[in-house]
């Protein structure tokens, strides 16, 4: 199960990197153009959607990276068989997690 | 290409539910997708009762039941009953295996039972396999050389034989292709687990003298590459072989020959 799950979470966080990377263009067009644009976008990103946006993509950078890493083991005919294959589907799934809750506390308590 | 709905035509409507059998005490309920060409109807979902005091343990053996003692008109194909044919090839409880393999007692509740999935449907449980069998064909299943033949049989090393182990052992049942989401969207131009990897154990067979040949009829972003490592083929089958780790191993050759 899981890892057909994965493959499709592999694609939809693909899809969304798009939808942050235009999030992170707006937030560097706005630091290039001046003062007032970027503390725009800035407000913008500190609200509670704007946190909840970031929040997302960094969890969707994490789980596409990991699941980048999989598909490249994979490639060279590792962890195919039963039940390495399973092993490396969670530690997709679970590494994205936690390497996301990583990235936010310590961003909160470098602050 | 992706179709998250059904065609109209194909949306399963509610089925006719047939009476338990008389005096029994151990009945299980069955769910079986139904299908006939001929009265222009969408396909339903027709419920059995089978005695399981008087009925094997395999599901095939429920279906044997319900065509010989209930209705006679259900639809399915098997022949061997031993996992050996691949005739019986269906989605038992949400997983595409064989009928006459799958022990009853491993399914919790009740037992729903469809057609092979993403597949054009001949009647009830019988899918067109046609294509699937094409691209089979399109592999060139066969030992192919070009120096002059041996006097006897053509030889190969005991190590050589054991690259075979694994992957001379499927059946054809189409278990795998059927559970594959790049086949369900690209059937019509992805080969699918099953054709590749025979594909695979000619390729790798120390006998066979046309590996570049092979290696260019796969060489296409379809044929060989719409495998994403979903991984649904090496769960799905009956035999417990692995696809996708062939055709990863399609992929190494087609990379090592290239530096």
């Amino acid at each position: 199960m899981l890892t057909m799950m994965m493959s499709i979470t592999h694609r939809i966080t693909g899809a969304g990197l798009y939808f942050g990377t235009l999030v992170l263009a707006w937030w560097l067009i706005a630091a290039a153009t001046g003062p007032a644009a970027f503390a725009t976008a800035n407000w913008f990103m500190g609200t509670i959607i704007g946190r909840l946006i970031l929040f997302g993509f960094t969890w969707a950078l994490f789980t596409h990276m990991l699941g980048g890493i999989r598909h490249m083991i994979q490639d060279t005919g590792r962890c195919m068989e039963h039940p390495q294959r399973e092993y490396l589907a969670q530690a997709t799934l679970w590494g994205g997690i936690v390497l996301t809750i990583l990235v936010w506390v310590i961003a909160y308590s470098v602050r | 290409m992706v179709e998250l709905a059904l065609p109209k035509n194909s949306q399963i409507k509610p089925g006719k539910t047939w009476p338990k059998p008389a005096a029994a005490k151990n009945v299980r309920e069955f769910r079986v997708y139904r299908w006939n060409p001929d009265d222009g109807k969408n396909p339903s979902i027709d419920t059995y009762y089978v005695d399981m005091d008087d009925c094997g343990p395999m599901v095939l053996d429920a279906i044997l039941y319900i065509k010989n003692k209930i209705d006679p008109t259900l639809t399915f194909r098997r022949s061997c009953r031993e996992g050996i044919c691949g005739s019986c090839a269906m989605n038992i409880d949400g997983t595409n295996t064989l009928a006459c393999t799958k022990d009853m007692s491993s399914i919790n509740g009740v037992v729903k039972i469809y057609p092979l999935p993403h597949m054009e449907v001949v009647k009830d449980l019988v899918p067109d396999l046609t294509r699937f069998y094409a691209q089979h064909a399109s592999i060139e299943p066969w030992l192919k050389t070009v120096t002059p033949k041996p006097e006897k049989e053509w030889r190969q090393s005991h190590d050589d034989r054991l690259k075979l182990d694994g992957l001379y052992e499927c059946i054809l049942c189409a278990c795998c292709s059927t559970s594959c989401p790049s086949y369900w969207w690209n059937g019509d131009r992805y080969l699918g687990p099953a054709a590749l990897l025979q594909a695979y154990r000619w390729l790798i067979d120390s006998r066979d003298e046309s590996t570049g040949e092979r290696l260019d009829n796969l060489e296409d972003p379809f044929r060989l590459y719409r495998c994403h490592t979903i991984m649904n083929c090496a769960k799905a089958c009956p035999k417990g072989l692995n696809p996708a780790k062939a055709i990863a191993e399609i992929k190494n050759m087609m990379i090592s020959r290239q530096v």
